[in-house]
């Protein structure tokens, strides 16, 4: 046996009460849908079913538009900008004093590890909500106007699902705007449990609306006439369909869809850290990550050493239950998910690229992938230019700066990028250069409720999170 | 032997890779959170034991307190002889003999400080015939300091030259060398200073004599780890790293044997590698240690002071 060998150290299920169905929340009360389907969702590591909810159908949708309609007009657009921010400090408190509870629903519902929910999402949850709720009444100082759109059509995926929530809800409710929002099909659970805090605050009836569904629900949302913005987030097709259907309306649209983005590692970099920030880069949250750094741009001269070092570090994580407190990878969230990655992954043999995992087991049940590496990549490859959303890096190498910048660049996509160097005039001349919403400086996937997001080209246009998340739900 | 090192020294330490600050303590803290219990508690608890360095170094140490810590070290819990011993007993070089008559046969080292600790502010000779004391009234182990002054004023060669000498007056005995990092500052420093006693042939490097704050942490740590680890994929020699001072309870202690574990790796998890410089640690531990064999906490007052 191995010496000092971790235990088992599972956060325990008790803290959360799941029920065995759920109805749609609209105009502050849980109510049955009209429509007779079901989705159930189940445990992404074990399979197992976890609840049931409502697939909410155009009546359904109606109602919660309808709702929101009157609680914006009669309600919280009226409010003093003080007392919306009241109700969104109550919420954020609320969300922190039963963090644990969320954290362990959304590890059992996605499938991420419980170290990431309690350490990452959870805590960017409440400080999303806590940022915006201080803007509420400070929004004649941020410059874009003071006005609400109106109701907010919302949309939101799988990878950090109330993180997502947190991301659309907080600004919109901070500006004055009401929601209907549709977690996505196979995450929906912390969604209905923020409907119970928005109870629990007393927040008024109808200015949040959950509205569960598939890709169907998520369409009414988008068509539906009685919205006045769209903010959606998740994959470049649906963002593309999205656009269509939005074109030619009044509604204002944002969209943060896909990445492929470059992790630029020079030779001079600090590199046990470029190690660290590659693997947070592609294997935080199973690479289900729009802004991972799915491709690895390493320069020649160091190729060999980091990923000798890369290799060494991979063999350490520890895959498994996502609710054992030192798991480092959980469950992939679906099947349809795994089915991609292993097409993708089995392309990039086909191809002609060389692959790598370490040699860790996987469990029985669920859904599971291992972190794999794949050398020997080029520009053509399909796993260097399609966003693959699973814990497979792409390593590709370049020998000048120039070469870097024009590969990082030479994607539809430009969500995010990393540059590792000790060098603070090659970081500015590389950065300055990259086509990404992000660029990343010595660190990788970090984020602050007051830093802006978003993307260019194919990822999407309109920023979240910051002063500039403001400006998505003023007029 | 010291390493030959081609060209100059201070090329070679400059052209080791920087460390990122923000990325070496987000990595130390991320591997703060492992959660270690029951059986890895346990396995934990008394390998921490075996690796404490039971310290005391103060002015006002006397020859009966030297006697009572070489008990403790020899039988840490009068209580249950189950507790293994600690790794090494370090004390002055002036308790050296009593610690000695008082170690012999039991198998607990003998650690000296030595070469004017903790600041290390006197001349070579001087440096030389402390550790040639220490070593002939008997100890197995000599803590020396750095030059912090030339180190930091980039005489590099100055500060290999002492570790070398020292290390020939050493002889049999080990040697470890205390960079004192809370004096260094930055992490890059810490980096080219355990290169650079690595290379001047320390059998371990140390964190801190634990007169200087900040002493021992888990980043700092880590970048030492990572340079015994390089260095012996380097050259093949496996070298020791000891944190010392600050290091108080149980959980700091896992803490450290979690960085061991996941930088340095498991070949460095036993005593003759990983030793914790401390004091009130021990009791610490054994208490723990109690705690998980009997369920319930005994008090403080069921564990010796010295």
């Amino acid at each position: 046996m191995e010496i000092f060998e971790y235990a088992p150290a599972p956060e325990s299920r008790s803290i959360v009460s799941i029920r065995p169905s759920y109805d749609l929340f609209i105009d502050g009360d849980f109510v049955p849908a009209k429509s007779d389907e079901r989705i159930v969702t189940v445990n992404p590591a074990d399979e197992e079913p976890l609840s049931e909810v409502a697939a909410a159908g155009e009546a359904d949708v109606d109602r919660a538009f309808a709702a929101a309609r009157r609680a914006f007009e009669r309600v919280w657009s009226p409010m003093p900008p003080a007392e919306r921010g009241k109700y969104l400090f109550r919420i954020a408190r609320i969300i922190q004093e039963r963090s644990r509870e969320l954290a362990v629903l959304e590890s059992l519902d996605n499938g991420k590890p419980i170290k990431e929910t309690r350490d990452i999402d959870l805590p960017l949850v409440a400080q999303h909500f806590f940022y915006y709720a201080g803007w509420a009444d400070k929004l004649r100082h941020a410059g874009f106007g003071t006005r609400p759109l109106g109701v907010a059509a919302q949309v939101i995926p799988w990878n950090f699902p109330l993180l997502m929530l947190a991301w659309k809800v907080a600004p919109a409710l901070a500006t004055g705007n009401t929601v209907v929002l549709k977690p996505a099909e196979t995450t929906p659970l912390t969604a209905l449990v923020f409907a119970e805090i928005c109870q629990e605050a007393g927040l008024p009836p109808g200015v949040v609306n959950i509205v569960t569904g598939a890709g169907d629900t998520g369409a009414a949302v988008v068509a539906h006439p009685g919205g006045d913005k769209v903010a959606f987030t998740g994959s470049t097709e649906v963002g593309r369909q999205i656009a269509r259907a939005v074109a030619g309306t009044r509604k204002r649209l944002t969209l943060e869809l896909g990445g492929k983005g470059a992790n630029i590692v020079y030779d001079d970099a600090a590199i046990d850290q470029a190690v660290e920030g590659i693997v947070s880069g592609i294997f935080f949250n199973q690479g289900h990550v729009c802004c991972a750094g799915s491709r690895l741009l390493v320069q020649e001269s160091i190729a060999e050493e980091l990923l000798a070092r890369l290799r060494a570090r991979i063999e350490l994580l520890r895959l498994g239950d996502p609710l054992d407190k030192n798991t480092d990878i959980g469950a992939i969230n679906s099947a349809a998910q795994l089915a991609r990655i292993r097409e993708l992954a089995a392309a990039g043999e086909a191809e002609g690229a060389t692959s790598w995992s370490p040699a860790c087991p996987l469990p029985e049940r669920g859904y599971w992938f291992r972190p794999t590496v794949f050398t020997g990549v080029t520009q053509a490859h399909r796993i260097a230019r399609e966003e693959i959303f699973g814990p497979v890096l792409s390593v590709l190498t370049f020998r000048t700066p120039e070469e870097a910048v024009a590969k990082a660049n030479n994607t539809p996509y430009g969500l995010s990028a990393g540059v590792w160097t000790e060098k603070g005039s090659l970081m500015l001349w590389t950065a300055s250069r990259l086509r990404a919403g992000v660029v990343w400086s010595n660190t990788f996937n970090v984020f602050d409720p007051a830093s802006p997001f978003g993307g260019y080209k194919e990822s999407g246009y309109g920023r979240e999170g910051g002063l500039l998340g403001l400006e998505a739900y003023l007029g | 032997m010291p390493d030959t090192i081609p060209g100059s020294l201070r090329a070679y330490l400059h052209g080791l890779p920087g460390v990122d600050e923000v990325g070496v303590q987000r990595r130390a803290a991320g591997l703060a959170t492992r959660s270690i219990k029951t059986t890895a508690k346990r396995e934990a608890i008394d390998l921490a034991i075996r690796m404490v360095d039971l310290t005391t170094l103060e002015g006002a140490d006397t020859p009966g307190k030297v006697r009572a810590l070489a008990a403790k070290a020899v039988r840490p819990d009068p209580a249950d002889p189950t507790a293994p011993s600690v790794a090494a007993l370090c004390v002055y070089p002036d308790m050296v003999a009593t610690a000695a008559e008082a170690l012999a046969g039991t198998g607990v080292g003998l650690a000296s400080v030595a070469t004017g600790f903790p600041s290390g502010r006197t001349s070579l000779e001087v440096k030389l015939s402390d550790t040639a004391a220490a070593v002939a009234a008997g100890a197995t182990e000599i803590d020396m300091v750095i030059d912090r002054g030339a180190f930091l004023a980039g005489d590099y060669r100055k500060v290999f030259d002492e570790i070398v000498a020292v290390k020939e007056q050493c002889g049999d005995a080990h040697l470890k060398v205390i960079l004192e990092t809370g004096e260094l500052a930055t992490y890059d420093n810490v980096r080219r200073a355990s290169w650079l006693a690595l290379h001047a042939g320390a059998d371990f490097i140390k964190t801190s004599t634990g007169k200087v704050s900040p002493a021992a942490t888990l980043p700092v740590t880590l970048v030492m780890l990572e340079a015994v680890r390089d260095y012996r994929a380097a050259t093949g020699r496996q070298a020791g790293v000891k944190p010392a001072g600050g290091i108080r309870t149980t959980k700091d202690a896992i803490r450290y044997l979690v960085l061991v574990k996941e930088i340095a790796g498991a070949d460095w998890l036993d005593p003759a590698w990983f030793r914790l410089g401390a004091s009130s640690l021990l009791n610490d531990l054994l208490m723990q240690r109690t705690k998980l064999d009997t369920g319930h906490y005994s008090g403080p007052d069921y564990y010796t002071i010295d």
